[in-house]
């Protein structure tokens, strides 16, 4: 028994648990490293005393119900560590942080990232006012804790998370100030073929549309330009599209493009890059199995790719089938075959989606020069251009170096995308040109009073 | 582009765009003397661009002092030598004694350096308690410079290239040099991709890829590649004012004005063909905790980062400066051995006055390529 190689799986979400289950069914142990208190990710995030809950569009309790109590039916075949952030890897060990605030050093042979997504934003004119939230934020607020972030809520973005966020706000009986889309509702047409291979959530999506409109609720598509107004606090937003420029009057603002995979560790693994062009995003290397080029590395879910709760759970999965093939385990060829065959669809659905709701790259190059980007060290839009034009660089990393960008607690998590596309304007190249900001240890802010109990010398 | 090779001409051809290579270019190019600096990746792209920001002459060896004071006053008028502003702050560097005999190291130190005209002055364990409040238990005695101070090398080394370039040196990033000739009276080099270089002069400025580029040339000189592993803590309202370092082995402390720390201690881990390097995390956190036993406020603080930046590091601690002992034309400055930020505005300068005047005012006893040369009275 000891042994069986270690597998650690990083994220207790849809995928990192489908995971656990599909190891454990291989014989296997693996040891899940999970960052919240609770297994579930951001998906099947319960609410603790919502009565609310059963009445939110595109949540089903008793699934994520089932979800979470399917997993927490196995912990005891596996190790389990919840409320444990993982802060550094390298190609033999991983070290984490635990919630009794002890760092612990794992040795490891086969290694997924299920790290999840979280919300894009793009740096607008008082965007760091208090009362804006990314649309996950303001989601977590009402499933978690029952409460709206505002009293009137305006919703800026695009993508489906934007009109489901809305409508659930809806029908928790919170107010609704607006819903605002960078796409446009032709855009969705072409899309529509795609769409189709996922004749669920697409209904989903319609839903909400529809409940969003039932309530009278302002809606703008084809949004150009957004400027959330007021002093200190949000005290309306005004949005520009082809019907002329017009304030809302509101108390918070939730904001989200899309979703931005989580890949700091696999960064920090060597795993390399891709651009894509469409969303500008840099995206790990992955195939449909769930491997990356780099041996015992492997990635499932929204932080390898965004395809969603059902596909994460599939690549979750088909991720832990690839352990145990590469491991020389048997599997079942059908079983994989039918995995990459629904999420094949699941792709098709996500590229659907990217069309019916592109990322709106127009409203990020435009930030005007007082923009702050970098929230954390307070960096605008036009010291990075002038950063760009003085010293004749354009990479991301050297912008960083020169202008403080992505050096404060998050770590460029939410203006990374955003300056490498100020910078790249700024230079006139093309955006991959400006590159990506790279991980650097620790993925999170790592208390200096940690203890830690490795003895052994640096290494 | 077509697929033919450029040639170029110049007088003087400086192999790395670290600080020392932009230094070098700067002052060349100040003296209008053609020159080309050829880099294999970006200016300041590894421990020019990424170190601690030390600018210290307190604690170094001696026959670093001369190089060290002629950098330092370079350092004061820095703004006016690159064009811009490096965050350069004199703020003074506090070096700590754990014991008695560091202590005594400490005293003796000054002694010796007052004959070089650098100045420290000793703090008893009350005088430490008394004018540094935040600082720890447990020290026996400091030794504070006034004169010295802290810098931000993110600045600085693009600071250098860009006054480079400005002074009209020729700076060629992306170019890594495979192979170099003897051709009397001076060199041929070949870059990747697609350069040949032609020079009277050669200066190998290459940092921990220095070793190589003198073997190209059949110049044996030692050195190992190191990655000095480096932490930055989230904004922390108390002031730090002073750089500090210790008498002995252990890390070194400072914050900048927003209120982060910046600290170091111990080593990454380099891999020299892949020109990268990372920082380790064990390194860390036995960094961490001895920077907590130095200033216990920093516990209150989380890390928000650690990086390390390779760097060539010498047999003898020391830098490789000056002439080649066996080959006219040739010049060595590299292996400055994790303390090079400091010296490298001087270092250019220096090398300038050896090759255009055969000669410096600034003294390069026991730092010279010689002490390696074998056979040589130096190197016995």
């Amino acid at each position: 028994m000891s042994s069986d190689p270690l597998v650690v799986i990083v994220g207790a979400g849809p995928a990192g648990m489908a995971a656990a289950r599909t190891l454990v069914e291989g014989g296997l142990r693996p040891l899940v490293l999970e960052k919240g208190p609770t297994p579930g990710g951001r998906l099947w995030q319960r609410p603790a005393t919502v009565d609310f809950e059963r009445r939110l569009p595109g949540h089903d309790p008793d699934r994520a119900e089932r979800g979470v109590s399917d997993f927490l039916g196995i912990v005891d075949r596996i190790d389990w560590y919840p409320g444990t952030t993982v802060l550094d890897a390298t190609r033999d060990r991983l070290w984490a942080l635990g919630s009794d605030g002890v760092i612990d050093q794992t040795p490891w042979d086969a290694l997924l990232v299920a790290t999840g997504a979280l919300d894009r934003v793009v740096p607008l004119p008082g965007w760091t006012l208090a009362g804006v939230y990314t649309l996950g934020g303001a989601q977590a607020a009402l499933k978690v804790h029952g409460c709206a972030v505002g009293r009137r809520v305006a919703f800026l973005g695009t993508g489906p998370l934007l009109w489901l966020a809305a409508a659930q706000h809806l029908a928790a009986g919170a107010e609704v100030a607006l819903v605002a889309d960078t796409s446009h509702r032709l855009g969705a047409l072409p899309a529509l073929p795609d769409l189709l291979s996922d004749p669920q959530r697409l209904a989903l999506g319609l839903a909400c549309f529809r409940i969003v409109r039932r309530a009278g609720v302002p809606i703008r598509l084809g949004v150009r330009a957004a400027i959330v107004e007021g002093n200190e606090t949000v005290r309306a937003i005004s949005v520009e599209s082809r019907g002329g420029r017009r304030h809302f009057t509101c108390d918070a603002v939730a904001m989200g493009f899309g979703l931005v995979p989580q890949t700091q560790l696999l960064d920090l693994l060597d795993v390399p890059f891709d651009l894509v062009p469409t969303s500008g995003l840099w995206l790990p290397r992955t195939d449909r199995s769930g491997r990356t080029p780099v041996p015992r590395v492997y990635a499932a879910g929204d932080g390898a790719r965004v395809l969603g709760g059902d596909a994460a759970r599939l690549s979750g999965e088909r991720a832990a089938l690839a352990i145990l093939e590469d491991l020389g385990r048997p599997t079942d060829p059908e079983r994989v075959a039918r995995l990459e065959r629904e999420l094949a669809r699941q792709e098709r659905f996500a590229r659907g989606l990217a069309r019916a709701f592109p990322f709106p790259a127009e409203l990020e190059a435009r930030t005007d020069d007082d923009t702050v980007v970098c929230r954390c060290e307070g960096v605008t839009a036009g010291a990075i251009a002038s950063a760009v034009r003085t010293f004749g660089r354009h990479d991301v990393n050297a912008v960083k170096a020169l202008t403080r960008c992505g050096m404060g607690r998050c770590q460029g998590r939410l203006c990374g995308p955003a300056a490498a596309r100020i910078a790249a304007r700024a230079a006139g190249v093309p955006l991959g040109e400006a590159g990506r900001l790279r991980a650097q240890p620790p993925i999170e802010p790592l208390p200096a009073r940690a203890r830690c109990m490795v003895t052994e010398p640096n290494g | 582009m077509n697929g033919a090779r450029s040639r170029l001409r110049t007088e003087v051809a400086i192999v790395g765009g670290g600080l020392v290579g932009c230094s070098t270019a700067l002052h060349l190019a100040r003296r209008r003397v053609p020159c080309v600096l050829l880099e294999a990746e970006r200016c300041g792209a590894h421990a020019s661009g990424v170190n601690y920001g030390g600018v210290r002459q307190q604690g170094r060896a001696l026959a670093e002092l001369p190089l060290a004071g002629r950098a330092r006053r370079i350092w004061g008028r820095l703004e006016r030598l690159v064009g811009g502003d490096g965050e350069f702050r004199a703020t003074g560097h506090l070096r700590l004694a754990r014991d008695e005999a560091e202590a005594a190291a400490l005293e003796g130190w000054i002694r010796e350096a007052a004959r070089y005209g650098v100045h420290g002055e000793l703090l008893s364990r009350e005088a430490l308690r008394a004018r540094f409040p935040w600082l720890g238990e447990g020290f026996a005695a400091g030794s504070f410079s006034a004169d010295d101070g802290q810098a931000n090398p993110r600045l600085v080394a693009p600071l250098f290239a860009r006054a480079a370039r400005s002074e009209g040196a020729t700076i060629l990033e992306g170019r890594t040099v495979v192979a170099i000739e003897r051709a009397p009276p001076g060199f041929v080099l070949r870059a990747e991709p697609e350069l040949e270089l032609e020079a009277r002069v050669l200066v190998n400025a290459a940092g921990a890829w220095g070793t190589r580029i003198a073997r190209l040339l059949g110049e044996e000189l030692p050195s190992e590649p190191i990655a000095p592993n480096m932490l930055v803590s989230e904004p922390l309202p108390f002031r730090i004012e002073p750089n500090l370092g210790m008498a002995g082995p252990g890390i070194y402390l400072r914050q900048v004005p927003d209120g982060s720390v910046i600290f170091g201690g111990g080593r990454g881990t380099v891999d020299l063909e892949r020109r990268r390097c990372r920082p380790s995390f064990a390194t860390s956190l036995a960094t961490i905790g001895e920077a907590c036993r130095v200033v216990p406020e920093l516990a209150r603080a989380s890390i928000i980062r650690t990086w390390a930046g390779i760097e060539g590091r010498t047999p003898d601690d020391l830098p490789i400066i000056g002439p080649s002992p066996r080959m006219a034309g040739l010049f060595h400055a590299f292996g400055f051995s994790g303390h090079g930020f400091m010296l490298a505005p001087a270092v250019g300068a220096v090398l300038a006055e050896l090759i255009l005047d055969g000669h410096s005012a600034t003294s390069l006893a026991g730092l010279e390529p010689a002490r390696f040369a074998p056979g040589s009275a130096a190197a016995a």
